[in-house]
């Protein structure tokens, strides 16, 4: 079966030949940690075939001229990981009881759980971290032209992955049920209903009835836990795998190189 | 794209030779078992999607039960003033299922709306509708504030200012004969000249074109027999 041409190996991690003294016909053996370790990695990829796909996602080339810019992407998705990571231990504490058990639950988490107030304010802060990035990453494509053929299809992935931060904010902002959470929903959702015709439904659907009721929290906190996260992490490997295939687009302002034509300076593609 | 040099085969299987073939057939083993497999598993991912769909979407469908609250004697209310009654719209949910009714006793001068079994007494409820806050009513000034935006109504509950689009809801109100107590019934929304129609969200103006653009729910509950 014909293998796909896998990229060569970073020089860093090429074998090194070995210097001329050294050669004196033994054979070169590793101790025994470091053996077993390639043991354990051959065992894996002799089964999985995983290394021509990681070398294919992990040492890409890279333009010349990329910048600091470029790392907002990563940024926005590490702010994805921290939201995740610190929603998941949330909510082993939260209780989306619309009879006091919520707010209750989120005082308890503030006040009475050990690093429940830090945990609690990551997820908060990071919210509003992950938007400012989300923006800040989408401008960067917009003004480096990067979303252009053959692009595309990851600008618009990019804006659902906005739509659905934006839809995280607006299902978590009511969690904490408070006078604050309560009446922020309350506008929220009576805006989502000045939509015609549409409108009130999508806004009785929010609701789960005609008024806030004892399944609107619950509903809120389904969304906000279940549905947009689970959409967002197939959307982020979607998004990934494109920028890994079509590769990272050089900043508009680097000229093509006619002696380099479609070859890239290998000594400044390291980031 | 279908290939034009290909001689086009026949669609009965006795013509292609199709070993076991009968007079006239024409579906094939491969294309029933293709059918059969699709279609199994076309019917096992209805089976979980759409009762959950239903599920999720039902709420959307239900209807309200007509409900009457007493909130006091009739000698409770007089014209020239409104008062702060809380009643609930959605029971079991302890405080959040609360909202406020500003009551008073209907005044035939200034209330031209005609007068029937259901509006001895003016309920208003604290919902603005802008955008659904809470407003206040306050005597000095006869006029409802809205604490978000500055919405303002008057003593009636129509728009003195603001950004609201249509009057303060109301809720439809009663004199129990067996009691002799005052309840208060489900909510309704009315157009400036202040017709009944049925609940919208805030934020929905439902004079002329508006009562097409934002048509009537269904979880409206409708009037009961008298």
């Amino acid at each position: 079966m014909p293998r796909i041409p896998t990229p060569p190996l970073p020089k860093a991690l090429q074998p090194k030949p070995k210097k001329p003294a050294e050669s004196n016909g033994e054979v070169h053996t590793y101790p025994a940690p470091i053996d077993a370790g390639i043991s354990v990695v051959d065992w894996l990829d002799e089964r999985t075939a995983m290394s021509p796909g990681l070398r294919w996602l992990l040492w890409r080339k890279v333009p010349r001229g990329v910048n600091w810019p470029y790392t907002l992407g990563s940024a926005t998705l590490f702010a994805f990981l921290n939201q995740a990571v610190t929603g998941v231990f949330l909510a082993m504490y939260y209780r989306p009881d619309v009879s006091g058990g919520a707010y209750e639950s989120i005082r308890n988490i503030n006040d009475n759980v050990f690093l429940g107030q830090l945990v609690h304010a990551m997820h908060k802060w990071g919210a509003s971290v992950m938007i400012i990035l989300i923006f800040l990453h989408m401008g960067r494509v917009f003004f480096y032209g990067a979303y252009k053929y053959p692009r595309e299809l990851t600008w618009v992935i990019g804006v659902v992955l906005v739509i659905l931060t934006l839809a995280m904010g607006f299902t978590g902002y009511l969690l904490p049920f408070d006078q604050r959470a309560y009446w922020a929903s309350v506008v929220g959702i009576n805006i989502n209903a000045g939509g015609p015709f549409i409108g009130p439904f999508l806004s009785n659907f929010l609701l789960g009835g005609a008024d806030f009721g004892a399944t609107t929290l619950s509903r809120f906190y389904a969304i906000h836990m279940l549905l947009i996260p689970g959409l967002m992490a197939a959307l982020i490997g979607a998004h990934l795998y494109l920028v890994t295939k079509l590769g990272i687009s050089a900043p508009p302002w680097i000229k093509a190189d006619p002696q380099h034509d479609g070859d890239h300076a290998p000594d400044e593609a390291e980031v | 794209m279908p290939d034009r040099h290909r001689e086009k085969k026949s669609k009965y299987t006795l013509d292609r030779n199709i070993p076991g073939a009968f007079e006239g057939e024409t579906v094939t083993r491969r294309g029933m078992m293709n059918l059969v497999a699709n279609g199994a598993g076309a019917v096992a991912a209805a089976a979980f999607t759409l009762p959950a769909l239903g599920f999720a979407l039902a709420p959307i469908f239900k209807r309200q039960v007509w409900t009457w609250q007493p909130v006091g004697t009739p000698e409770d209310f007089t014209e020239a003033n409104y008062v702060t009654k809380v009643v609930n719209i959605t029971p079991g949910i302890g405080e959040a299922g609360n909202t406020i009714a500003y009551v008073r006793k209907r005044d035939p001068n200034i209330d031209t709306e005609p007068e029937d079994q259901y509006n001895h007494f003016i309920a208003l409820s604290d919902k603005c509708m802008h955008l659904g806050c809470p407003v206040r009513y306050v005597q000095a000034a006869e006029r409802f504030i809205c604490p978000c935006h500055g919405g303002v109504y008057d003593f009636r509950g129509m728009v003195a200012g603001g950004p609201p689009v249509r009057p303060l809801d109301r809720f439809y109100t009663r004199t129990n004969e067996t009691t002799g107590l005052v309840e208060v019934g489900p909510r309704y929304s009315v157009n400036n000249e202040l017709q009944r129609f049925s609940p919208r969200f805030p934020g929905e103006p439902i004079n002329g074109i508006g009562q097409f653009l934002y048509p009537a729910q269904f979880d409206t509950a409708s009037p009961p027999p008298h």
